[in-house]
């Protein structure tokens, strides 16, 4: 199936979960907050989130600023 | 914050063994220090009220003054009371028109109310403030508002100095187009306060101290404070008028805010002030509150004598009466020519008892020191190189100033009333 | 006689009590390792981070691993151009675990950078409401500073001179104006390039400063941090000691010219 992260198409297996996706795009889950379809999803559900189709994701991190 | 929580916070630190530590202690050098800051703590003000400021007194009249002519310039704007009525249910042992007083108690009806405001507009007297005494019954809200709209025409700024009214009063006040109120505490020392008015509405402590916020809450544009300075240490009086001003002030920053000074004197067989207040205190009060609120309108009535109200004219004051009766009817019963020597002045509050056995149906609320018609005043205002302003003001909208600024002020960014949300996150403190 | 007093001088934001005044960011650093001994020779114990979407071809960086775990972390709004925005970030910052504190940073004025007062209150209220504990970014002026007090914010951080211009306190005169007439801490953000900018903004009441690019850009940051917490100290503890008297024109005027309280007589 495909979903859209940061943007940017990405395929990915039917089923796949949140944690899975992170795990293979090498993201530390507590580094990141994620928006799925504009919804934050919780740091402890990464694992219970299915992603379906046409899912969009916002995966973000603290960078420096001032 | 209510200006009562304000009161209650301070009132153990000015009580009288505090106080004459803090005033023991203060020296020149504090007063000279707290002469060169901009901002002003409490503390400063207290220094300012000090009997080592009172020693430099000069150094605090070049301050007074600079800071007076900053934020004002050389201009002194003239004022008249016109009494509406004389009923009183009160018994402030100061006042002669207390309610226990046996004398002639009349309200003007509208041909008296306009035949004053024509006498006044005469002399060229454009400012005017209304006063009654406190008789619900008889000088009512509705009668006030009443007045003024027959005034109004007249008078491009109509004030009044009357008993404590609600939130609803002073906007039906402020629809009528008056602008402006004033409201003397007499003493915050709220000890005292019971012993000094043993009956009668004004008796609430309370509801006194919080009608200026409410009368500035309604949309009044001008807002007058004062003491009567000798019924209490005038110190910690004067203090409180000012903490009162300045909490004001930042609480309804749309408001003016002005002082009065009244003082009480000695005189046989009437009240006795337990602190007299001798003209060099009462110029240490003017410094200090022109020194500690440089924006705020500072007023002296003719209970002062003239030669006194002149020589005050550098020192910080802004608005000066002139003209006056204090006496119902009285404005246009001197253009009958009858009473031309009894002229006597406003401030309603704030009544000497000396005029009380006159028994020609208008005796005046007290006797006033500087009898001089408005065209005097105004010359000797020109003489120290002042201009007399007979008209600062005029509401551009019809309504007046009214309740949309004084709302706004009080909302959140989306237009909900300050406080009504629900529970917020802690709130820091600097 | 003087009451003010430097014992337990503490900025409480948000019922945290702060000890130093110091507040820091983390960007424009040439290396992020810079920022623990900063952090350290700063004193700091506020430092602002922003949030902004994971770069996926270079995923590995991440500034929290430099900051220090006693420090409270202050993430920004950046990036945020209307009130809606802020909020989005603002309650993404929450759910990444890093506490609730929020500076509001809304602009959309990308060539002076300057903060859109309207969108920033309401930003504010929002956050507010929701818990958060709110620090807007602001141009020093009144009446915005009294729709954030309504709006609940705990602080409000007024603009010294645009951002990362490093041009000093341009706005002091306003920002008087709020030190005097805001009930809330007053934080001076953006502009401060010196320390003795951070220590003059100190001496006329301002509750903190936050100072980023000043330090980041400096040759050597560690010691920049370090004069600049030295300035921060300095210029708090001269406020409270009241400062001592300067001779000015009126001062010398006031013998000279006609005594104006001669006619009280002695």
């Amino acid at each position: 199936m495909t979903i859209r992260v940061n943007g940017q198409q990405t395929e990915c297996e039917t089923g796949t979960t949140l944690l899975q996706l992170l795990e293979r795009m090498a993201l530390r889950p507590e580094a990141v907050v994620v928006e799925r379809n504009r919804a934050i999803v919780k740091s402890g559900e990464y694992g219970a989130t299915r992603l379906d189709q046409g899912d969009e994701l916002e995966l973000l991190h603290f960078v420096g600023g001032g | 914050m209510s200006m009562y929580d304000v009161v209650r916070e301070w009132t153990p630190r000015v009580a009288d063994a505090p106080l004459r530590a803090f005033m023991d202690a203060t020296t020149a050098g504090d007063v000279a220090r707290v002469l060169r800051k901009e901002r002003l703590s409490p503390y400063d003000l207290l220094t300012l009220l000090s009997p080592a400021a009172a020693t430099q007194l000069e150094s605090m009249a070049h301050r007074a003054r600079e800071l007076t002519v900053r934020h004002f310039g050389r201009t002194i704007q003239l004022f008249t009371p016109l009494y509406l009525s004389n009923h009183c249910t009160n018994q402030c042992r100061y006042c002669g028109f207390n309610a226990r007083n046996h004398i002639p108690r009349q309200r003007l009806t509208d041909e008296e109310i306009l035949a004053e405001g024509r006498a006044i507009v005469a002399t060229g007297l454009r400012h005017l403030l209304l006063l009654t005494g406190d008789a619900r019954q008889v000088s009512g809200p509705e009668y006030i508002a009443h007045a003024a709209r027959l005034l109004a025409p007249l008078f491009p700024s109509l004030s009044v100095e009357v008993y404590s009214l609600t939130d609803a009063e002073y906007a039906l006040l402020v629809d009528a187009g008056i602008d402006g109120m004033t409201m003397f505490q007499e003493t915050y020392n709220e000890a005292l306060y019971p012993e000094l008015h043993p009956a009668g509405p004004k008796r609430d402590y309370h509801f006194r101290l919080d009608a200026p916020e409410r009368a500035a809450r309604a949309g009044m544009r001008s807002v007058g404070l004062g003491a009567l300075l000798g019924l209490d240490d005038w110190r910690r009086d004067a203090f409180f008028t000012a903490l009162h001003g300045h909490w004001l002030q930042r609480r309804y920053p749309y408001v003016d805010v002005s002082f009065s000074v009244p003082r009480l004197r000695p005189h046989a067989g009437a009240f006795q002030p337990a602190h007299t207040v001798s003209d060099h205190d009462l110029v240490q009060v003017i410094l200090a509150y022109r020194i500690f609120m440089p924006s705020a309108g500072i007023t002296v009535s003719t209970r002062e004598r003239a030669d006194l109200r002149d020589n005050l004219i550098p020192l910080g004051v802004t608005r000066m009466s002139a003209g006056v009766s204090t006496a119902v009817g009285g404005h246009a019963v001197r253009e009958q020519g009858g009473h031309a020597a009894r002229a006597q002045d406003g401030h309603a509050a704030h009544k000497d008892v000396e005029g009380q056995g006159d028994g020609d149906g208008a005796t005046p609320q007290f006797e006033i020191s500087d009898p001089r018609s408005a065209d005097a005043m105004a010359a000797a205002i020109a003489a120290r190189g002042y201009q007399p302003v007979y008209k600062d003001w005029e509401s551009v909208l019809d309504g007046g100033y009214g309740c949309g600024i004084a709302c706004a002020a009080r909302r959140t960014p989306s237009g909900e009333p300050v406080g009504a949300s629900t529970p917020a996150a802690p709130r820091a403190t600097a | 006689m003087t009451h003010d007093t430097h014992d337990n001088d503490t900025l409480v934001i948000g019922g945290t009590a702060l000890t130093s005044r110091l507040f820091i960011g983390t960007g424009k650093y040439g290396t992020d390792s810079l920022i623990p001994d900063v952090a350290g020779a700063s004193g700091s114990q506020v430092i602002t981070v922003a949030l902004r979407r994971v770069d996926l071809a270079n995923p590995k960086s991440n500034v929290l691993a430099h900051i220090p775990p006693h420090m409270r972390l202050l993430p920004n709004t950046s990036g945020a151009r209307t009130a809606e925005e802020a909020v989005r970030i603002a309650r993404l910052a929450q759910a990444a675990g890093c506490g609730n504190w929020i500076k509001i940073e809304v602009i959309s004025d990308s060539r002076f950078l300057l903060p859109d007062g309207y969108a920033t209150a309401r930003a504010t209220e929002t956050l507010a409401k929701e818990g958060f504990v709110v620090l807007p970014y602001m141009n020093p002026d009144l009446y915005v500073a009294r729709d954030l007090v309504n709006a609940g914010a705990a602080a409000v951080m007024p603009l010294g001179a645009p951002i990362g211009t490093n041009r000093g306190l341009r706005t002091a005169e306003m920002i008087g104006v709020l030190i005097e007439e805001i009930d809330l801490p007053v934080i001076v953000d953006a502009g401060i390039g010196k320390p003795s900018q951070a220590c003059e903004a100190m001496e006329m009441g301002a509750a903190a400063c936050l100072v980023n690019t000043a330090i980041a850009t400096a040759g050597n940051p560690v010691a920049m941090a370090r004069a600049f917490g030295e300035a921060v100290r300095a210029g708090r503890a001269a406020y409270l000691s009241g400062a001592g008297p300067v001779a000015t024109g009126t001062a010398d005027g006031a013998s000279a010219s006609s005594p104006l309280t001669g006619f009280l007589g002695e």
